[in-house]
């Protein structure tokens, strides 16, 4: 399975791709990870790829070859949306940041992210992963959130997924991470 | 154990467990993690060293003193240890010594993609390319074993996607290898013509012998299937040859340098056609073209920009590639509370040319800051101000300002104020000192006090350094005051000699005391000032700006723009 993570830097999106990781390990996949560092972490357009299976060899998903993207941000939805395969699917945290062209007055936020994406070839799913995770008492479990949702639409077994992420966390944290995976699940 | 692992934590480990001693580097992405990674080992003596040449001279006089060694650095940081690097080809080894290079194809994190593999050519030098984590740990424990076995200095050589991919490695037990004797041995570490021009032949000798050896070693090998076409690769792009046309023979790569010519000739009768693929420049086709081997490459293969599964699927098998959304990009930008945001919002304000540098400062670069007007490499902003009032006269002098972060000012910024001071110029510099190596995560460098270990040390004073290099007119500003960092500016641009303004704050990353939140009040005019310090945390709105309280760290640089005192903190509005 090829899950392409989009984000923007600060999101956590390489703990979601760890959780994922530690995920394959558990199932006895094969599996490679690649991030991104340095100047791309500065609030940038961030992705992470995650990959597992029988036999994994480029750690880069192909261009239009992710059967999952898991968008943290809309603007970063539409960016990578054409990564994902015909018939694939689509889970989005609907939350706009705004890019500092927008900031500055320089360019506008694309309207309408939501009806572009329903028209693409692949299955759209939206989710307010930020007002759940501050439901949940911290709103950087977002990533979280995103992976309990993932493990609900996608159809992976929960109890090892929630095993993964307790791996990946630290111990106090693993708390609300809990919380919020199962809150994302529920949603 | 197997466990999933970076390329970078890779290298570490494969060095940690073939006995490594000695470690040094000067961050750079992608290469930084080896070394924080091998500092985690209580066997090993690391350390950051200013640069990059000083890093390869402490792997030298570690090998030389009998100990395995490493040595890591980006691409462009072995261009600062080109000099060392070429003569010690010639002195060879005692210990073992490793040169992890790490390349950035696609330029993520950098400003160029060079292809370092010409290093090994040019400098007679092995160089050794992982395609995988397992590979990157299996490869540096070679390393060394190849290093004293032929006593070279050797190469591994990573990139981007090799050092920041995650895959799973299996990890052994450390192998203690006793530091050798230190022997003089004038002829063999003395290179002074007499005895270069005496080890010039060991170089040869030694590379022809390498060359020999690489048709048999394990690391390179042949994988035979459909035999129409006959892939020969290296490195990560072996991985996305493997997906991308599974069905071809390949011929993998583990010495790009030297090649194993004849396993490799061996190959090329054994399939019809012999294509290269291979990242960046046609180092390997060039190769086999100079042995007579018929060979397509560059040809078929872009030389810019990483490869991808799907670039060789488009070159290769003439697939499209899905088109990407045009829409708006986002690009990096200095993070909320970022010091350098109110260093060059005054800048901007003064109409300044500015010599740049390298570091998360560069980004004083991108809109609406726009201040910086050349980047080039660790240390150029100083040199290239010289260079320019040179050319315009010294008058330009003060209206341009070289601006260097701390820790680039070390690395290679102290010569060029020597230099200033030498030539009798009108250099103006500025230190923006935010404590740190920002952009590579944070390390410690001599002006910071501390060493890898966090271990408290010497903290290199800059006026001092700079009074003692004859500077004339030495000055420290807090950055987040704007109107003294503009006084200061302003001072020092208009005297005459040599002026060294130290900016200071720590960066905002690190300096975490969370002061209150601004927000914009019925006071404000809409007149955009704050608007143009580029601050994430403040969002144009078409009838007025507004500040993201989720994002505000509380600096107060918008408070000091703004000239209607329309911004206050939260619960005061």
């Amino acid at each position: 399975m090829n899950i392409l993570i989009a984000g923007v830097g600060g999101q956590g999106t390489l703990l979601a791709s760890r959780v994922l990781g530690n995920y394959a390990g558990l199932m006895g996949y094969d599996c490679k990870l690649s991030e991104v560092h340095g100047m791309a972490q500065r609030g940038g357009s961030v992705i992470t790829y995650v990959k597992f299976g029988e036999k994994i060899h480029s750690p880069v998903i192909a261009d239009g070859d992710s059967d999952v993207l898991l968008a943290f941000e809309e603007l970063e939805a539409l960016r990578w949306s054409h990564n994902v395969k015909k018939g694939g699917k689509l889970l989005m945290n609907t939350q706009k940041i705004m890019p500092l062209p927008v900031i500055i007055g320089a360019s506008e936020y694309p309207e309408n992210i939501i009806d572009t994406l329903k028209k693409g070839q692949f299955d759209f799913y939206g989710i307010d992963a930020l007002g759940i995770a501050k439901a949940c008492g911290n709103e950087k479990a977002l990533n979280t959130v995103m992976i309990g949702y993932f493990a609900k639409v996608v159809g992976i077994d929960r109890d090892i997924l929630k095993k993964a992420l307790e791996m990946s966390v630290p111990a106090k944290f693993a708390e609300v991470n809990i919380k919020a995976f199962e809150a994302g699940y529920n949603a | 154990m197997k466990k999933l692992a970076i390329g970078n934590y890779a290298v570490a480990r494969g060095a940690y467990e073939a006995g490594v001693t000695v470690s040094s580097a000067y961050p750079g992405t992608p290469s930084t993690e080896i070394t924080e990674f091998i500092a985690k080992y209580k066997e090993v003596n690391a350390e950051w060293s200013p640069n990059e040449k000083v890093a390869l001279e402490v792997g030298i006089g570690a090998s030389v003193a009998g100990a395995r060694a490493i040595v890591a650095m980006k691409h462009v940081g072995l261009n600062v240890a080109a000099d060392p690097l070429f003569t010690v080809s010639y002195t060879g080894v005692n210990g073992g010594l490793v040169i992890a290079v790490a390349d950035d194809p696609g330029v993520h994190s950098s400003q160029n993609e060079q292809d370092s593999r010409y290093y090994a050519m040019s400098a007679k030098v092995p160089m050794l390319e992982p395609s995988d984590s397992q590979e990157a740990k299996d490869f540096t424990a070679l390393a060394f074993e190849l290093s004293e076995k032929y006593d070279t200095p050797i190469f591994i050589r990573m990139t981007t996607r090799v050092a920041h991919s995650q895959s799973y490695i299996t990890e052994c037990e450390r192998k203690e290898v006793p530091v050798k004797p230190y022997v003089k041995d004038a002829g063999k570490y003395v290179m002074m013509p007499g005895n270069a021009k005496k080890r010039r032949f060991n170089v040869e000798d030694r590379m022809n012998a390498f060359g020999r050896a690489a048709n048999t070693m394990a690391i390179n090998f042949a994988e035979y299937n459909d035999r129409e076409v006959g892939v020969v690769c290296s490195g990560g792009v072996y991985q996305y040859v493997k997906e991308a046309l599974p069905d071809y023979s390949v011929y993998k790569v583990g010495t790009v340098f030297p090649l194993p010519i004849d396993a490799i000739k061996e190959f090329a009768k054994n399939v019809k056609r012999l294509l290269v693929i291979e990242e960046l420049d046609g180092f390997i086709e060039k190769q086999l073209k100079v042995e007579g081997i018929k060979v397509d490459g560059k040809n078929v293969i872009p030389n810019i920009d990483e490869l991808s599964v799907s670039k060789i699927r488009k070159a290769v098998l003439g697939e499209d590639i899905p088109v990407p959304v045009q829409t708006v990009v986002r690009p990096p930008v200095l993070c909320p509370g970022c010091p350098h945001r109110s260093v060059f919002s005054v800048i901007s304000k003064l109409k300044l040319n500015v010599m740049g540098d390298i570091g998360c400062y560069t980004l004083g670069a991108l809109a609406p800051l726009n201040a910086v007007d050349t980047v080039v490499c660790m240390g150029a902003s100083i040199g290239m101000a010289i260079g320019a009032e040179k050319a315009q006269g010294r008058e330009f002098a003060k209206k341009t300002l070289a601006v260097i972060g701390d820790s680039t000012f070390v690395h290679s910024g102290i010569t060029g104020m020597i230099d200033a001071v030498y030539n009798n110029l009108n250099t103006k510099i500025l230190i923006v000192d935010n404590s740190t190596t920002g952009m590579t995560g944070h390390q410690p460098h001599p002006g910071t006090g501390r060493t890898i270990y966090d271990e408290p040390t010497y903290k290199l004073d800059y006026e001092v350094l700079a009074k003692a290099c004859g500077v004339k007119n030495v000055v420290t500003v807090g950055t987040m005051d704007l109107n003294a960092v503009e006084r200061v500016i302003k001072e020092q641009m208009a005297k005459d000699g040599v002026s060294l303004i130290i900016a200071k704050e720590p960066c905002a990353l690190i300096n975490k005391t969370k002061k209150p939140n601004y927000s914009i009040n019925e006071k404000c005019k809409n007149c955009k000032a704050c608007v143009k310090l580029g601050c994430p945390a403040i969002v144009n709105k078409k009838d007025g700006p507004f500040i993201d309280s989720a994002l505000c760290v509380g600096c107060g640089v918008c408070v000091q723009v703004c000239k209607f005192g329309a911004i206050c903190p939260e619960k005061e509005n």
